[in-house]
This record gives C-alpha cells, structure tokens and sequence, in this order.
C-alpha cells in the first residue's frame, strides 16, 4: 500500500488522495493517513515538477558535474565535507560515489564564470579537498527517467480498432 | 471486373463504418476506441529483436517457428496451466490470434457445421466462421452477465452443432469466467462431443483472480489459442500461438505451410525474450490497468451508467439505455457534441444497440479528462 502510494505520486503528485483510494481500493481516509505518515516519516520530502528547462524563455543556467577527490576524515569518513558542500544553494545534490573520486557534486550557475568562480573560491578550499574535475552539462536527453524534449517512445496507435 | 467470390461478397460490412471514418478524421477527440495497450513494447524486447536482426537472422523459420519459442511456450503452459504439450509437435506459432483462429475454424469446419459464438464478442470470429464455410450461432450473452452458461449452450445446439468459441478475460466486455464457469463450459464441451476454441490473448490481464485456462481442464478437442499482443503490448508484432493436440495440429499446420509459411523471424525472436524476461514488465502493466480500472468504473458508475465491474482485460461495457438513446446514438453523440470516441456494441453484436466499449488504456490524465466530457455531454441528455 505505501509503496503504491508513492509510486502513483511519483507518476503524478497531483493525484488526489480519493483518486489513489480509488486506484487502490481503498478508502480516502486512509490514503490520507498514510501519506501523512509518508510525509512525517520523511519518505516523501517534497511535491515537485519535472520542467524542461532548455524550453523556459529564461534558461540561461549551466550544470555542472564535479568531481571531487578528498581526504576522509576520522570517524566521519566523507560525511562532515558532504555536509558543508550540500549547504550552498548553488549544490544541486551530492553523492558519495566509488571509483576513482569520492564526492559528485551538482552545481548549478547562472553561466561559466559564476560556476568556475564557485569551484575554485568556494569547492576547492574547503579543507580536505584534495582535487577537483569539472564537467559541464551540454545537453540533457533523459532525467529520472523521463525523456526530455518530444517522447519518441509514444504509442502510435489509431484512433479506432477492435 | 469479373465475379468475385460470392462467400466474401456474402460478408456484410459493418454497418458502423462512417461513425469509425469520423472518429478517424476527428483529431481534438480523446480515443476510448482503441483496442491495444497505451504502452509501446518493453525496450529489451524490442531490442532483441533488433539484435537478432543485426545478427542476420532474416530468414524463414520451422513452420512451426522457432523450436527455443514453443519449447518456452510448452514451459509456460506446464507451469501456470498444468497443461502438457509436446514442443515439437502441438505448438505452432502463428501471426497474431487472428491466425489461429482463421488455422482453428478451417481445420474443423465442414460445411454446414455449426459454430456457437457468444456476443458481444471479438469482431472476427463469425466471419472467420463463415469464410472456413461454416455457420455461427450467436448466443447473447447479455442476459447472463456476458458469460456463455450450460443451458445458453445446450438451448443452441442442433445435430449440425460442431465446436463452441469463447474468448474470456472478454473484448468488449471485460468480463471474465471463474474457474467453476470455465469448467461449465469445458464439461459441456466434453458431454456433447464439441469441438472448444478458446482464445486466451486477455488470460494474463486478471485484476482479481488468478489466470485461467481451458486447458488445466481439457486436452481432447480443445484448441487453445493466445498471445503476446495485449500482455506484452506487442501488437504490431503480429505474434501469437496455437496449442492442440497432434492429431490436429498435423492437418493445422498444413494450411498454415500454405497460406503464411511462418511469422515473421524477428517477432518470433522478440516473443522469446517477452517469455523469458517480460514478466516484470507485465506485471507492471497489469497493475497500471487495475488502477485505471478502478477509476474509470467508479467514476461512470458515480455519472450514473448501468455497468459490470470488469475483471479482466482492459474494455468497460457500460449501457446506455437509461439515457434513451441507441448506442451508436450515444457514441455518435458523444463524439461530435463530447468529443470522446468509443465503440457501440453493434460493433460485436448486430442485434444489440445497447451497450458502449471504453478502452481504459489510455493514460491517466486522458482517462480522467474524457470521464469529465462523458460527464458533461449525459448532464446533457
């Protein structure tokens, strides 16, 4: 039941608890608690939008993808720098990864320069970070798995058959 | 131009034609007449199938088709059905169900033999009967929930009477047999020495129950038809199979050589890897139509249609009568004043101008917007 709750959400958070209570035979009442419960447990942080942002008229924004290499720490491993890289607003998401770096950092600027000036005034600095590759967004084609720009993947059915 | 074959000029064209050309033509309507998935072929299906493309695999197959094919289907029906047939010879591989039902008819059909057909039914199966030059005998089934019974079948029966077809999880209706109805209907079959047909392409779409199949219960004279359109949602690929007994399939396979040859290699290939490794992807579907199932059954019956709860497929056959207007008025009216395409049940039964066919494979947001048109448009009537 949690699980189908949040996967209906997923598709679209605007469903309505009485329209998941029909989808899943249940009741709207517990749908309700259920996804307060979802909600206070922290399962479900945010109810959000999937935009495609080369389409906004304003989109002058860049991504960029950085590696980083760092020195862990004493008892905190890679946590206590995740936990100051993830304070600045221009820090999209962190993931500790395995390989040949530790830490992928998603930054988002409004151009090059405010990027390039972020890593090396703000990123690189921080103590522990050894190094850093910057990688830019050039175009994005799928993300969380939707496909962006026009879904190829469409059903071409007729109108009519039988 | 010279005379034309007087059993296709017997054939009368659906009656319905010009509503389908305008629902065609219409283009801001949303479709609730579609008979297939919303969803396009799982990628990795589809992606075989390309590979073994590029590996040169372009050829005819076996008549029969690919032995790694039928062997997996023997699989499949000896596990989930506890029915057993030999791989080698009692499976064949036909272009879709529509073949199979075509091979079915023609290999046990003399004239004048009798076919008894429930309606509202698949469109195909009475002409199908008349062109192999025997007679259908359609049954309404509107009275018993749209379930063939015992006694609607021991009411049609002649000396004439050869084989019975049923198609459960149904199209239009989407209902669906229990066990106890389906042994009904094989224990007729097996009383009065008739042939059974039973196509089974909707089996693995069951919202309730487990799927079923004629064959847990009958071998003899049974000709088990399914495939992979609708589970799948591979219906271009034209891919499907028949099971029977060898004796049958020695004379089946003999109009299929002829007619067809084989189905396509490269469908052949994809409906593999679909049995190999579709399940999680049928599933997934399965589950998404029972949602929109549930919506779209609710919801009409909140507008104040007359309809059965469907176990299976993903067709809702609600009636129209209380509004007072013919079925192809309803659509007719629909389409033009709602904007939302359906099919009136004179489609699949010619007496019955009862009942219209929703297709709920369409996506959510479709779904719920033609709910709030059908809505709108019978605050009209």
């Amino acid at each position: 039941m949690r699980d189908n709750i949040v996967n209906i959400l997923r598709q679209d958070s605007r469903t309505t608890p009485s329209e998941i209570a029909t989808m899943l035979g249940s009741t709207e009442d517990v749908v309700r608690a259920q996804i307060t419960e979802l909600e206070k447990s922290g399962v479900i942080l945010q109810y959000s939008v999937v935009v495609n942002d080369e389409l906004l008229d304003d989109d002058s924004s860049v991504v960029a993808f950085i590696e980083v290499k760092c020195a862990p720490e004493r008892d905190q491993g890679f946590d206590h720098i995740a936990q100051r890289l993830q304070k600045f607003p221009e820090v999209q998401s962190v993931y500790l990864m395995s390989g040949v770096f530790d830490l992928l950092v998603v930054v988002k600027g409004r151009n090059l320069r405010e990027v390039a000036a972020f890593v090396s005034s703000k990123l690189s600095p921080i103590a522990n970070v050894v190094s850093t590759g910057t990688h830019f967004l050039l175009k994005k084609y799928k993300e969380n798995g939707i496909v962006m720009g026009l879904d190829e993947n469409r059903s071409h059915r007729l109108n009519v058959a039988f | 131009m010279l005379p034309l074959s007087s059993k296709v000029l017997s054939i009368k064209p659906s009656g319905i034609r010009k509503f389908f050309d305008l629902v065609m033509q219409s283009d801001d309507i949303i479709s609730l007449g579609v008979g297939e998935p919303d969803f396009v072929t799982p990628w990795h299906i589809t992606e075989h199938a390309i590979y073994q493309l590029e590996k040169g695999y372009t050829s005819y197959t076996s008549n029969y088709g690919i032995i790694e094919l039928r062997r997996e289907i023997a699989a499949q029906l000896e596990k989930e059905f506890a029915a057993f047939y030999k791989p080698e010879s009692e499976v064949l591989i036909t272009v879709g169900v529509s073949e199979g039902l075509d091979l079915a008819f023609r290999t046990i059909l003399n004239p004048s033999d009798e076919v008894i057909v429930p309606v509202p039914n698949f469109v195909c199966y009475s002409p199908l009967v008349h062109l192999a030059g025997g007679k259908a005998i359609e049954i309404d089934t509107s009275p018993t929930d749209f379930i063939l019974t015992r006694e609607q079948i021991l009411k049609a029966l002649t000396p004439n009477t050869k084989a019975v077809i049923i198609g459960y999880p149904n199209n239009p209706t989407g209902a669906t047999v229990t066990e106890a109805q389906l042994k009904e209907i094989v224990n007729v079959c097996k009383e009065k020495n008739l042939w059974l047909i039973s196509d089974e392409v909707y089996n693995q779409l069951v919202y309730e129950d487990k799927p079923l199949s004629a064959s847990t219960y009958m071998r003899e004279n049974l000709i088990l038809l399914n495939g992979f359109s609708k589970a799948y949602a591979m219906t271009g690929w034209r891919i499907g199979y028949v099971a029977c007994e060898k004796d049958v399939m020695d004379q089946m396979v003999k109009i299929h050589q002829y007619a067809t040859m084989c189905a396509p290699i490269m469908s052949q290939y994809a409906a593999l890897e679909a049995l190999k490794h579709g399940e999680k992807d049928r599933e997934r579907m399965r589950q998404s139509y029972k949602m929109r199932r549930n919506i779209v059954y609710e919801e009409l019956k909140s507008i104040g249609f007359d309809v059965l709860e469907p176990k299976g497929a993903f067709y809702i056959f609600p009636s129209v009568k209380r509004f007072g207007l013919t079925a192809e008025d309803f659509a007719m009216r629909l389409l033009t004043e709602g904007r939302v395409a359906v099919v009136p049940s004179t489609a699949f039964a010619e007496g019955n101008n009862d009942f219209i066919r929703c297709c709920y494979a369409a996506s959510l947001p479709d779904l719920k917007d033609a709910l709030s048109r059908i809505k709108m448009f019978v605050n009209t009537l």
